[in-house]
């Protein structure tokens, strides 16, 4: 019958229509960011703690001196592995606003784990005055908000290079071949042993890039292990119940056909 | 009529005085329903099922976001990370609208296919557009609710459409905004309305549904039921059916709610609104993308959002453009591929929509343009005159069609029923 025709050219259709809006809405402009083989990528993936947790000491060392982390708190970083315990210990190298004592003057206290990392400007005039005129982005949706993701962030941040011949520079400003337009604000953020590693692993600018979007991946989406573990058994629920009601349509039906 | 007999004292108590039994086991049970519905007619009752999933989450998700320009963003990650399964409860808003967009355009391109349009269903088909409308403005406006990058955009550029209209069109866009830029009044009236259409839709659904019972559905073959052997009561033959196509469904869904959920979203619209910086290419959902690139295909603003709404309106009267007395396209030959080639070209004008409006996509947007309209405007009348149609079977229970040769005259046996 016309059913199945009409099923390919549906699913071509819808095929079709979703498929290039990814693509076009991209508009990178910068170099296609090699694919990398990530741990949390794929239906079973997930967040290799050792990663995260060398990733957190790059952001703590590295970029939390420019880059807020709005959306995380120091709670969250029992996710990474840490313990309660040590959570509480990173929290107190932290100091935030107190509220307001009997004078009414602000003080500050060491942070706790309910507190978000404190962002390291008072505002985005502050931030820009620092930086050169550019703003450094929040970094706790990085991963989500750029369209190439983790491939994305890690690319630049080991993409820095001399520019060509014919570009001119702006003033203080760095050739990277995967940003768009190809100058970034950002110096090249990451050196040979910039860190020291707690567990020892040989702090290359590669290893340091790969840990710290790692990181950034699940601080983008911290409740993604979760996401796909309960898709794994949603989808063999579904199946199972699907087929059942497949079984169940064929047997009531039976006596029409 | 004569009701069913009901045993339970409580429901008979109630039965007396309200007849709400009689009618579910009417309108539900033994409702008479062809019975050689292929599986494209599942995706009505699916809709209606999407709609309930939209308007459950939904509701859960107004109980925690916040509708301001400063908070919005915030609260919505807030959603993400920190309310307990907010995550999946937005994962399965926003790819539901997606999801329902699919559904309902399956629906649309079924009704196409098979002339569900035509008499004595023009009705119905005109609620089902009216639908369509309803759903796309409270798209449109879910979309803005994040306030991320996309949101903001979006917003400012469908809203300052409305100002090509002549005369009126600045006050209509200040209405729209509630003061003189997209700001928090129009965060907030987007908000309320985003809460209010759903309802709408809804009562318009039920509507659409009772009109449907009036007739009962359409059939692939598109001829009238000749009579008690050609139909099947709804319950138990389509209530397991459409489960098993909720069934089906609900695993597409989930493959992407949990493993792709942001595949059809826009990485823009993670990084909050900030009017002072426009992203580089600003792109409406996918499924407003072929109305998109009409929109753009049109080189005055005026006639290009004309243009647009008149993509939708010309479905208001395809009862009355296409004139042909037989339904189904299966029994059409030219229709038939004519079709193919329109469906074809909704699929251009989507993947058009989400290019950049330069050099080569202009042209072919204009060209997917102009046969769009030329498909109603002028092929369908025309086809209604010239085209053969096939012989058609005399019922659904005898497809095959008489070996003596003696068949129907199409004419005859599609008349609405005398």
């Amino acid at each position: 019958m016309r059913a199945p025709a009409l099923l390919v050219a549906a699913a071509t259709a819808v095929a079709l229509a979703t498929g290039p809006v990814s693509p076009a809405g991209a508009a990178t402009g910068g170099a296609e960011p090699p694919a990398q083989d990530w741990s949390f990528s794929g239906v079973f993936g997930t967040y290799d703690r050792g990663e995260l947790q060398r990733g957190f000491q790059v952001y703590a060392e590295v970029c939390a001196a420019c880059h807020s982390l709005d959306y995380i708190a120091f709670r969250n970083l029992t996710d990474l592995g840490f313990s309660e315990t040590e959570v509480k210990a990173i929290a107190a190298e932290y100091e935030v606003p107190a509220a307001p004592d009997e004078n009414g003057e602000v003080f500050p206290r060491p942070a706790t784990p309910a507190d978000r990392f404190p962002a390291p400007f008072q505002n985005a005039n502050e931030a820009r005055a620092s930086n050169n005129g550019a703003l450094p982005p929040d970094l706790s949706l990085i991963v989500e908000a750029r369209a190439g993701g983790a491939d994305y962030i890690h690319a630049v941040l080991v993409g820095y290079s001399d520019p060509p011949s014919d570009t001119d520079m702006a003033d203080g400003m760095s050739y990277n071949g995967y940003f768009p337009g190809g100058q970034v604000a950002m110096p090249p953020p990451l050196f040979e042993d910039g860190v020291t590693y707690a567990d020892g692993t040989p702090a290359t600018v590669e290893q340091q890039a790969r840990d710290v979007t790692a990181f950034l991946a699940w601080a983008s989406e911290p409740n993604m292990e979760e996401r796909k573990r309960m898709g794994v058994m949603t989808m063999i629920f579904l199946v199972v119940m699907t087929g059942l009601l497949y079984v169940s349509k064929r047997r009531i039906w039976s006596n029409v056909h | 009529m004569s009701g069913p007999n009901f045993s339970n004292p409580v429901v008979r108590w109630i039965e007396h005085r309200l007849p709400v039994f009689s009618f579910m086991h009417h309108e539900l049970h033994e409702y008479p329903t062809p019975k050689n519905l292929n599986y494209w007619w599942n995706f009505g009752s699916l809709a209606g099922m999407v709609l309930v999933i939209m308007l459950v989450t939904g509701i859960v998700l107004a109980m925690h976001y916040t509708p301001h320009v400063d908070y919005a963003f915030a609260s919505v990650e807030r959603i993400m990370r920190d309310v307990n399964y907010g995550w999946l409860i937005r994962y399965i808003h926003s790819n539901g609208a997606s999801f329902f967009f699919i559904v309902v355009y399956i629906h649309i391109f079924r009704g196409l296919y098979y002339g569900s349009y035509k008499a004595p269903r023009e009705l119905l088909w005109i609620l089902g557009v009216v639908i369509l409308l309803l759903m796309m403005a409270t798209a449109f406006m879910g979309y803005v609710l994040p306030w991320g990058q996309m949101s903001f955009w979006g917003a400012t550029v469908i809203t300052n459409l409305f100002s090509a209209v002549p005369g009126i069109g600045d006050w209509i866009v200040t209405l729209l905004w509630g003061g003189f830029a997209v700001d928090n009044p129009t965060l907030n009236r987007f908000y309320s309305l985003h809460y209010l259409l759903p309802f709408l839709i809804v009562g318009v659904v039920v509507l659409h549904v009772i009109a449907l019972h009036r007739f009962g559905s359409n059939n692939p073959l598109g001829i009238d039921l000749r009579g008690q052997q050609d139909s099947i009561p709804f319950h138990p033959y389509y209530t397991v059916k459409d489960m098993f196509g909720l069934g089906v469904f609900l695993i597409f869904f989930s493959a992407v709610v949990f493993f792709l959920p942001n595949a059809m979203g826009h990485a823009d619209n993670y990084i909050p609104a900030d009017p002072l910086v426009t992203p580089a290419h600003i792109v409406p959902e996918w499924y407003f993308l072929p109305f998109y690139a009409i929109l753009r295909a049109i080189p005055d603003k005026l006639l290009g959002v004309i243009a647009m709404f008149a993509s939708i309106g010309v479905l208001f009267i395809l009862p009355w453009l296409d004139r042909s007395p037989v339904r189904s396209a299966s029994f059409r030959p030219i229709f038939r591929i004519f079709f193919w080639v329109l469906l074809a070209d909704c699929v251009l004008l989507t993947y058009l929509g989400a290019k950049a409006p330069e050099g080569i996509y202009v042209v072919l947007a204009r060209i997917g343009t102009a046969y769009y309209f030329f498909h109603f405007l002028l092929l369908l009348p025309a086809l209604s005159i010239f085209e053969t149609p096939r012989p058609l079977p005399r019922s659904i229970s005898r497809p095959v069609l008489d070996p003596a040769g003696s068949v129907a005259a199409p004419a005859a046996t599609s008349k609405e029923a005398p």
